[in-house]
C-alpha cells in the first residue's frame, strides 16, 4: 500500500479534528492546538491545512452551523473520513513498534 | 459567556482586505471563522489586542491557495471570444457560396477601386498649385476688351501695366512680377545644348512662388546676367559638379551664369514647365521691340503676375485697378474698354473659360463630372453588395430561428450580422487598395498625372474607414434589423414566407443600376462620336510627312535658299517653308484692317500670319479663287491671301482683286484658300489673312519627300541644318501628332468615361448574374413541376429572365431624357459638333437588354434544364 506522507503539522490538526468528533473547524481547531499543544498559529495556517487534508482525502467537509457571532456566516465542519484514522493508526502503529526498537539505555542516556 | 450590548466589531478595512484577496468560495467560512474568533479573543484579552490579533490572522491568509480563485464550472464568455465565432461564421459562409462571395466582393472591390482612383484624381486637381506658399495671395493679371461685339477676356497685358500698378498702387501689392511666356529656348553649357522650358521673369518671381532652393539664393536672380535652374535641368547639364556660378548660353547668344538651382516644381502646378528663369531686363534688353513696348499699351503680349500685400482682399484690389488701363490709353484704344483685374491663382486652373465677360468654369465641370461618375460607380457597386447580401440572408433564417431557440438574444443576431458584413467590406477595401496600386500606374497614364496613394495622409483614411464602416452598416441593416426581429417558431415550422414586396427594394436598386449604366454608355457613345466628328473635320491642308521645327533662328533664314536647295537635291523634302506661326497654332492677332464695303467702325482683329513664298505649296492649301504666292511676282510682297471665313466676314463678293488697306499700305488680295483648321478643331475657323514674310519666321515647315522614307529623310534634314545652322537642335515635330494632340482632352475624358461605363456595366451585370442565380435557386421547386407538367424550356427561360428585362426597360426609359439633357448641354460648348441621333439611343438600349439577357439567361436555362426528378426529389 502505498504511504501517504503526513506532515507533522498536518498529523496534529487531523488528530484535533478527530479529538473534535464532527465540531472541528477552524475556530475550535486552532483553539485546541492552541489549548493542548501550546502553539499559536495564524488562521490561514490552519485552513492551509484542513484544506490540504481534504484534498489529500483525510478530511471531509460540509457546510452548516451558522451563528450571530460569524454574522449569520456558515462554518466548514471537518469529519475524519476511513482514510484519514487508518493514517493515524497507521502512524500510531508505527511509532509503537520503533518505540520496541529503542534499547532502554539509550533513552535513559539521552535524558541524563 | 456573555456577551456585552455594543458588540465590538472587527476592523473594517481588515474585512475588506480580506473579501479583496481571499476567492469568493472561501469568503464565508474565513470571515466567519474569523468573526467568531474575534468576539472569543475580545471576551479574552480585550478589544485592543483582539484587533491586532485579527489583523495578524487576515495578513495570515495571504496565501496562494486562498487567493486562487476557482476555475469556473460554466464559461462566460467575453465580447471577443463571440467576435470570434462571428467572424468564423462568416468566413464558412463565404467559403460556403464561394461564387457568391467572389461576385459579392469583386464588383465592391471594382467600385471601391474606381471610386478611389477618381478620388485622387479630384483631389489632385482641387490641390492644383497649393505647392506655392502664397496660394491665396498670388493672382494674373488679366483685361477684358470689347472684341468685335463680344467681350475677350485675355491674360496678356501691355508691358507698361506692370510700371504703373507699382507707382499708382505699389502698396497694395508684395510682388509684381512681369513675364515672357514659358516656351522652348535653347540651354547650352559647354558642349551640351538642349531646348529648355523656360521663362524671363521679373526677380520677385522666386519670392512669389516661394521656390525651395537647393543652392543659391532667391537673390540670384537680381544679377543681371544670371539664370535659375530646375534641380533636374541642372542635373542634366552639370551631373554631380555644382552648378552655381556656371556658364551657359541662352538661344546661342545670351550669356548668363547659374546662381541658383530649385527643386522641380511639381506636375500639379500651373509652372510646372518652368525649367529655367532668366532676369526679364535680359530680355528687354535684347531686342529693339521690346524696348519700344515698354511704352506701348497697345501691345497686349507679356503676362504680369502679382502677389497681394499682406493686409488688402483680392477682389476688393482688383476692383481697384480696373481702370487702369483705360485711364493710359489714347481715345481710339479706349474704345475697347479695356478693363483689367485679378485672377487668383486657385482660380487658374479649374476656373480657365470665359465667354463674354464671363467666367464660365472650365476644368471644374470635368472635376464634378467624374466626381458623379465615380459616386455612382460606387453606388452601384454598394447596390449589388446590398442586394445579393440581402438575398442570401434570406436563405438564413433558419439559422436566426434555430441561434434564437438555443438563446441568442436579439442583439446578438444583430452585432453577428453587422461583424460579417463588416468583415467582407474590410476584405474589399483591402482588395481595392491593392488594385488601386497596381492601376495606378496605367491610370496616370490615361489621366496624364503623377497621382499616388496619400498612404501617410490621415483624411485619406479617415474617409476609408468611414467608408468601410457606411457601406457594412447599410449592407448589414437589413439582416442585421429584420431577420433578427423573426419568431423563431414560424421560422423553424416552416410558416414565415418573405412578403410579396419583400423584393420591390431589390428592384428599385437594380433600376437605378441600370439607369446609370445606361446614361453612361450613351454618353460615352456620343462623346466618341463627337471626338470622331471632329477628327474627320476637313483640315484645309494635308498633314501627311509634314514637319515642323520651331526652334529657328537667324541661321536657317539667312542660309534659308541653300537649306531649301540643297534639301530638295537630296530628295529629303518636297518643300520647305518660313511662317509666322506653325501649321497648328493661330500665333498672331491683329487689328486695323478695312476694306471696300466695311460695314462697321469698330475695331476687328484678323488672324495674321506672315510666310514665305513657299507656305503654300508646303503645307499643300486649296484654293477657292486666285493664286498662291509667288517669286515669280515682285508685287506679291504687298499682296495677300485670305481665308473663306475672312472673306465671309468681310462680305466680299468677288475678293480677287481687291484691295485691302493696312498699317498704312494698300494690299491686293490675290487668292482665296479653303479654311484651314489650325486651332480648335472645335471651334470655326478664325478670318486670316496671310501675307509674304521679309524677315525670319518662326516656324520652319517641311514637307518630306513622299518617295523617301521618314527617318531616311530626317537624318538628311539634321545634317543639312547642322551644316548651316549648328546652334539649333534638331527637336522636330510631326504635324499630324501636334494635332491629334488637340483631341487629348476630350480623348481622355472619352477613354475615361468608357472606362468608367464599362465598369459600370460590368458591376450591374454581376449583381444581376448573382441575383438571378438566386431567383432560379429559390424557385427550383416551382421550376420542377411546372416542367413535370409540361412547360418547355422556351416557357421557363422566357418566365425567369421576364422580370429582369423589364427592370431593364424601365431603367432604359429614365436613363435616355437624362443623356439627352446631359449631353445636348456638353455639346452646346462645342461650335463645331455631331448631331445625337436616334440609334445612339436605339443601339444602347438594345445593347443593355442584349448583355442583361445574356447575363440572366445564363441562370435561367440551366435552370430550365434542371431534371425535374432532381429537383423535386429531395424534401
Amino acid at each position: 500500500m502505498r504511504r501517504t506522507y503526513l506532515g507533522e503539522f498536518e498529523e496534529v490538526v487531523l488528530l484535533m479534528v478527530a479529538i473534535l468528533d464532527g465540531e472541528g473547524y477552524g475556530v475550535t481547531v486552532s483553539q485546541a492546538l492552541e489549548e493542548h499543544t501550546g502553539r499559536v498559529v495564524t488562521f490561514g495556517t490552519v485552513h492551509n491545512t484542513l484544506i490540504r487534508l481534504e484534498e489529500k482525502g483525510f478530511v471531509v467537509s460540509e457546510l452548516g452551523g451558522a451563528t450571530a457571532e460569524r454574522g449569520g456566516r456558515r462554518k466548514r465542519l471537518f469529519r475524519v473520513t476511513a482514510l484519514g484514522s487508518r493514517a493515524l493508526q497507521e502512524i500510531q502503529q508505527l511509532r509503537q513498534e520503533l518505540w520496541q526498537l529503542v534499547p532502554p539505555q539509550s533513552l535513559q542516556l539521552s535524558s541524563l | 459567556m456573555k456577551r456585552p450590548d455594543a458588540l465590538p466589531t472587527p476592523p473594517r478595512v481588515a474585512d475588506r482586505l480580506l473579501s479583496w484577496f481571499v476567492a469568493p468560495h472561501l469568503r464565508e467560512e474565513v470571515l466567519g471563522d474569523l468573526h467568531e474568533e474575534f468576539a472569543w479573543q475580545v471576551a479574552r484579552i480585550g478589544e485592543r489586542w483582539a484587533r491586532w490579533r485579527y489583523w495578524w490572522d487576515v495578513l495570515g491568509f495571504v496565501k496562494p491557495r486562498f487567493i486562487r480563485r476557482l476555475n469556473p464550472k460554466y464559461s462566460t464568455p467575453n465580447p471577443t471570444d463571440m467576435l470570434r465565432t462571428y467572424l468564423k461564421i462568416a468566413l464558412r459562409h463565404l467559403v460556403k457560396n464561394k461564387g457568391y462571395s467572389a461576385i459579392n466582393i469583386g464588383g465592391l472591390a471594382v467600385g471601391m477601386a474606381v471610386a478611389m482612383l477618381i478620388g485622387l484624381w479630384m483631389y489632385d486637381e482641387l490641390s492644383f498649385n497649393t505647392y506655392h506658399q502664397h496660394y491665396d495671395r498670388i493672382a494674373l493679371v488679366m483685361q477684358q476688351q470689347l472684341e468685335a461685339g463680344q467681350i475677350a477676356t485675355n491674360n496678356a497685358t501691355p508691358m507698361p501695366l506692370e510700371a504703373t500698378l507699382r507707382t499708382e498702387y505699389g502698396e497694395s501689392f508684395k510682388h509684381i512680377v512681369l513675364a515672357s511666356w514659358t516656351g522652348g529656348h535653347i540651354l547650352a553649357a559647354g558642349d551640351k545644348k538642349f531646348t529648355e522650358t523656360g521663362n524671363y521673369m521679373q526677380p520677385g518671381v522666386p519670392d512669389m512662388l516661394s521656390l525651395k532652393m537647393r543652392k543659391g539664393t532667391r537673390d540670384g536672380l537680381r544679377e543681371p546676367a544670371s539664370i535659375l535652374l530646375a534641380e533636374s535641368v541642372a542635373k542634366a547639364y552639370f551631373g554631380e559638379a555644382d552648378p552655381i556660378g556656371q556658364l551657359m548660353q541662352l538661344d546661342n547668344k545670351l550669356d548668363v551664369r547659374v546662381t541658383g538651382v530649385y527643386q522641380d516644381l511639381p506636375a500639379n502646378s500651373s509652372f510646372r514647365d518652368l525649367q529655367f528663369i532668366a532676369p526679364w531686363d535680359l530680355y528687354v534688353n535684347s531686342k529693339d521691340w521690346l524696348i519700344k513696348s515698354k511704352q506701348l499699351w497697345d501691345n497686349n503680349s507679356f503676362q504680369t503676375y502679382v502677389q497681394l500685400a499682406d493686409n488688402v482682399d483680392m477682389a476688393a484690389v482688383s476692383a481697384q485697378i480696373k481702370g487702369v488701363k483705360r485711364a493710359h490709353v489714347d481715345a481710339k484704344l479706349a474704345q475697347q474698354k479695356p478693363d483689367v483685374f485679378l485672377q487668383p491663382m486657385s482660380r487658374w486652373h479649374l476656373y480657365s473659360e470665359w465667354k463674354n465677360g464671363v467666367n464660365t468654369g472650365g476644368r471644374i465641370q470635368y472635376v464634378w463630372l467624374f466626381g458623379l461618375i465615380g459616386a455612382f460607380v460606387l453606388l452601384l457597386a454598394c447596390i449589388n453588395f446590398m442586394n445579393l447580401s440581402t438575398a442570401r440572408s434570406e436563405k438564413r433564417a433558419k439559422e436566426v430561428g434555430i441561434r434564437k431557440a438555443v438563446g441568442s438574444v436579439r442583439t446578438q443576431l444583430i452585432s453577428q450580422f453587422f461583424s460579417e458584413s463588416l468583415l467582407v467590406v474590410t476584405l474589399t477595401f483591402v482588395l481595392a487598395l491593392l488594385s488601386v496600386q497596381l492601376l495606378l500606374p496605367a491610370f496616370n497614364e490615361i489621366a496624364d498625372k503623377q497621382l499616388t496613394i496619400l498612404w501617410s495622409s490621415p483624411a485619406f483614411w479617415l474617409l476609408s474607414l468611414g467608408f468601410v464602416l457606411l457601406t457594412g452598416l447599410i449592407a448589414g441593416s437589413y439582416p442585421a434589423f429584420y431577420l433578427s426581429s423573426f419568431q423563431a417558431v414560424k421560422v423553424l415550422k416552416g410558416t414565415f414566407r418573405a412578403g410579396r414586396f419583400a423584393a420591390v427594394p431589390r428592384q428599385v436598386l437594380v433600376i437605378i443600376q441600370f439607369t446609370v449604366s445606361v446614361t453612361l454608355i450613351i454618353g460615352t457613345i456620343i462623346v466618341f462620336r463627337q471626338i470622331q466628328f471632329a477628327k474627320d473635320r476637313p483640315v484645309g491642308y494635308s498633314r501627311a510627312g509634314l514637319i515642323m521645327l520651331g526652334m529657328t533662328q537667324e541661321d536657317v533664314h539667312a542660309h534659308f535658299a541653300t537649306i531649301r536647295t540643297e534639301l530638295i537635291q537630296a530628295g529629303a523634302v518636297a518643300e520647305m517653308a518660313e511662317s509666322g506661326s506653325p501649321a497648328t497654332g493661330l500665333w498672331s492677332t491683329q487689328n486695323g484692317f478695312s476694306w471696300r464695303g466695311e460695314s462697321t467702325d469698330e475695331q476687328v482683329g484678323f488672324g495674321t500670319i506672315f510666310v514665305s513664298h513657299e507656305f503654300g505649296k508646303t503645307v499643300g492649301w486649296q484654293f477657292n479663287a486666285g493664286r498662291d504666292f509667288s517669286r515669280a511676282y515682285a508685287t506679291d510682297s504687298s499682296a495677300m491671301v485670305l481665308n473663306e471665313a475672312a472673306v465671309r466676314f468681310m462680305g466680299l463678293k468677288n475678293p480677287v482683286g481687291t484691295f485691302v488697306k493696312w498699317e498704312g499700305k494698300s494690299w491686293k488680295i490675290i487668292g482665296v484658300i479653303k479654311d484651314m483648321v489650325m486651332e480648335s478643331p472645335y471651334e470655326p475657323v478664325r478670318r486670316t489673312v496671310y501675307m509674304i514674310n521679309n524677315g525670319s519666321g518662326n516656324v520652319v515647315t517641311l514637307r518630306i519627300n513622299p518617295n523617301r522614307n521618314v527617318p531616311g529623310a530626317l537624318s538628311t534634314i539634321e545634317g543639312v541644318l547642322k551644316k548651316y545652322a549648328a546652334g539649333i537642335p534638331f527637336d522636330y515635330q510631326f504635324v499630324d501628332q501636334a494635332y491629334a494632340q488637340k483631341f487629348g482632352d476630350e480623348e481622355r475624358i472619352g477613354n475615361l468615361a468608357f472606362l468608367f461605363a464599362g465598369l459600370a456595366i460590368f458591376i450591374s451585370c454581376l449583381g444581376l448574374f448573382g441575383l438571378a442565380s438566386f431567383m432560379a435557386e429559390q424557385r427550383t421547386k416551382e421550376i420542377g413541376v411546372r416542367k413535370v407538367l409540361g412547360a418547355s424550356v422556351l416557357n421557363l427561360w422566357s418566365l425567369l429572365s421576364r422580370d429582369f428585362v423589364l427592370l431593364v426597360v424601365i431603367a432604359f426609359t429614365v436613363a435616355a431624357p437624362t443623356a439627352w439633357y446631359f449631353l445636348h448641354n456638353w455639346l452646346l460648348k462645342y461650335e463645331y459638333r455631331t448631331t445625337i441621333s436616334w440609334w445612339i439611343f436605339a443601339a444602347s438600349g438594345v445593347g443593355a437588354l442584349l448583355v442583361t439577357l445574356l447575363t440572366v439567361s445564363f441562370q435561367s436555362i440551366r435552370a430550365a434544364l434542371m431534371n425535374p426528378v432532381k429537383s423535386l426529389r429531395s424534401e
